[in-house]
């Protein structure tokens, strides 16, 4: 059941959005984030960012219901926000019930908020569905580098980032196999109160806990056995080098954000 | 009584994703009460998965599993009750232990039960009696155990429900031995002494010829034999085929059997094979 959770998930592929450098897709990625909250509220913007996503999403390869599927954990914040802007906005009032007159700026305010917050997740969901999060951590590191020189322990955070992203699985199948041994013993967890469910929570968190200090115990022995003393000197199996393909990448990166600022400068 | 009654029971891991699993495939059997069962397969075979189908911790995507007779999956109290009936210790068990001391954590499943407090004791320690548990372990942290210690204590956590089918997936594994030898004696004994179902998952095929009176082969998902250990262990063709294993001893007979020494069939245990290699010398044929 735990296993449900997708977000974050790596989709292994060969498609030219696999195979842009992690850099890459993180600084198109923060441009694309960027401009979703510069564009103008108009059709014709949205447009041309939904397409830009689309366009992307039909080059990765990633099954649209795959997508789709990601977002099931967003509906209630989204369908949230929506409704709060429906009623918040001021201006034409459609109908008035009480103290609530929900306007049509509010609604139209509401759609474009909704699109924009599902672009936003689509958007990033195509960065770690398409990129192993080694190389995401790779490509952090590598542009969080400069920091160094100010003493910031780069190396070490992108370290602690790969272990937990490598970890979160094998936690994720030990919760499941725990839970499954404590409900052999009769133990429950879905009914009761909040006490109860707390309570009922100990026999899973102590053994999971128990365990995570274990494991990490083991992962310092067989790190520290293979000579691991932090970044310095270190190098790497997979180079990172950005390509004619992230050249190209970058292009239409600018093509996007330069249309957008003509369709802004118009009013559209 | 505790009949346990499997029909077409199919079941697949992440159905509908591209990961898709067939882990059981079409499996029917019987279990009468009081059986002893040894289940065997290669690794990855679906051992695992079909054994958590018989007290419910998988609900089937195809088949039945009965208990007596019902479903154990027509209401959540039938689920429940399957669950005490039929008693799972899970492979490496040590890692559940959470409560305080040892006898906190084998009174968990009792106490999920609902059973006054003397009940539970008194089950406490007849299970750490059947499980090795030595006494002054009891008030001790689990966390301060030997592994094969912790073992023993998790394996009474499930005895402690005094089931009438006990499951268990590996028991064994990871252990010296010594301590291989001493689980697999305790858990005979509890067979003989409450005449429960003993259904045993395991790769020691000398241990479960000695132990079983029948065995279950799996491979990729189905049941691919079924019958006596005799039954099963004479067909080393097929069993090489699923990269399984003869006991050591049937190894040995038939490599002698080969050379010349007229050995009979059906020789399964080292003591089996001495007896028979005795009367051979006694017979004066060659060995
Ligand atoms: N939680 C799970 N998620 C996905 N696949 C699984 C899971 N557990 C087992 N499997 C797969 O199901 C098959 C049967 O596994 P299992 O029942 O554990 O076999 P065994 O116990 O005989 O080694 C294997 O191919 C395994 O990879
Ligand atoms: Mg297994």
């Amino acid at each position: 059941m735990l296993k449900d959770i997708t977000l974050g998930q790596y989709f292994p592929g060969n498609t030219i959005v696999h195979r842009l450098d992690p850099r890459t897709k993180l600084l198109l990625t923060l441009l694309y984030i960027v401009t979703l909250f510069v564009a103008n509220e108009a059709p014709a913007s949205y447009l041309v960012l939904l397409a830009a996503l689309g366009g992307m999403i039909a080059l990765s390869r990633i099954p649209p219901r795959t997508m789709l599927r990601g977002l099931k954990p967003l509906v209630i914040i989204i369908a949230f926000t929506a409704v709060l802007n429906i009623f918040y906005t001021p201006g034409t009032p459609i109908f008035t019930l009480g103290f609530l007159h929900p306007t049509w700026e509010g609604l139209a305010h509401a759609a474009f908020m909704m699109l924009r917050i599902l672009m936003l997740v689509c958007g990033t969901f195509l960065l770690t569905y398409t990129t192993s999060p080694i190389a995401l951590t790779d490509g952090l590191e590598q542009m969080l580098s400069p920091l160094k020189k100010v003493r910031f322990p780069v190396h070490e955070l992108s370290m602690i980032m790969s272990i937990a992203l490598r970890f979160i699985p094998i936690l994720v199948e030990e919760t499941d196999k725990i839970m499954s041994a404590q409900k052999a013993r009769g133990a429950d967890f879905e009914t009761g109160g909040l006490l109860k469910r707390a309570r009922a929570m100990v026999p899973l968190l102590v053994p999971l806990f128990v365990s995570a200090f274990r494991r990490a115990d083991e992962l310092a022995v067989a790190m520290e056995c293979r000579c691991y003393h932090g970044g310095e000197g270190r190098t790497r199996l997979k180079q990172l080098h950005m390509s004619g393909r992230d050249a190209g990448a970058f292009l239409a990166g600018a093509a996007l954000l330069a249309g957008l600022i003509a369709l802004r400068r118009l009013g559209l | 009584m505790s009949e346990i009654r499997v029909s077409a029971l199919r079941y697949v891991y992440g159905q509908g994703t591209p990961f898709e699993k067939i882990a059981i495939d079409d499996v029917n059997v019987t279990i009468p009460s009081g059986q002893f069962v040894g289940i065997i397969g290669h690794t990855g075979s679906g051992k695992s998965t079909f054994i958590q189908h018989l007290n419910g911790l998988l609900r089937p995507h195809g088949g039945t599993v009965c208990l007596d007779g019902a479903d154990i999956f027509r209401s959540k109290e039938a689920t429940l009750a399957a669950r005490f009936q039929v008693g799972l210790v899970f492979q490496y068990p040590e890692y559940q232990l959470f409560e305080e001391t040892c006898a906190k954590d084998i009174a968990f499943g009792p106490g999920n039960m609902g059973l006054p407090p003397e009940e539970i004791h008194n089950r406490v320690l007849e299970a750490a009696h059947f499980a090795g548990v030595p006494e002054e372990a009891l008030d001790q942290s689990p966390l301060d155990l030997s592994g094969g210690q912790k073992r023993r204590v998790a394996i009474a956590g499930v005895i402690a429900m005094r089931p009438g089918v006990l499951v268990l997936d590996e028991p064994t594994a990871g252990l010296d031995p010594a301590g291989r030898q001493s689980i697999l004696r305790n858990i005979r004994d509890y067979h003989a002494a409450t005449g429960a179902t003993v259904i045993l998952v395991t790769h020691d095929m000398d241990e479960i010829a000695r132990l079983a009176d029948r065995l279950l082969v799996f491979s990729q998902g189905k049941l691919v034999m079924d019958g006596t250990p005799g039954e099963v262990f004479s067909r080393d063709e097929a069993l090489t085929a699923l990269h399984l294993a003869v006991p050591s001893a049937t190894a040995i007979a038939g490599a002698l059997r080969r050379r010349g020494v007229p050995l009979p069939e059906g020789i399964f245990t080292l003591e089996q094979l001495e007896a028979a290699i005795l009367t051979c010398r006694r017979e004066g044929a060659p060995c």
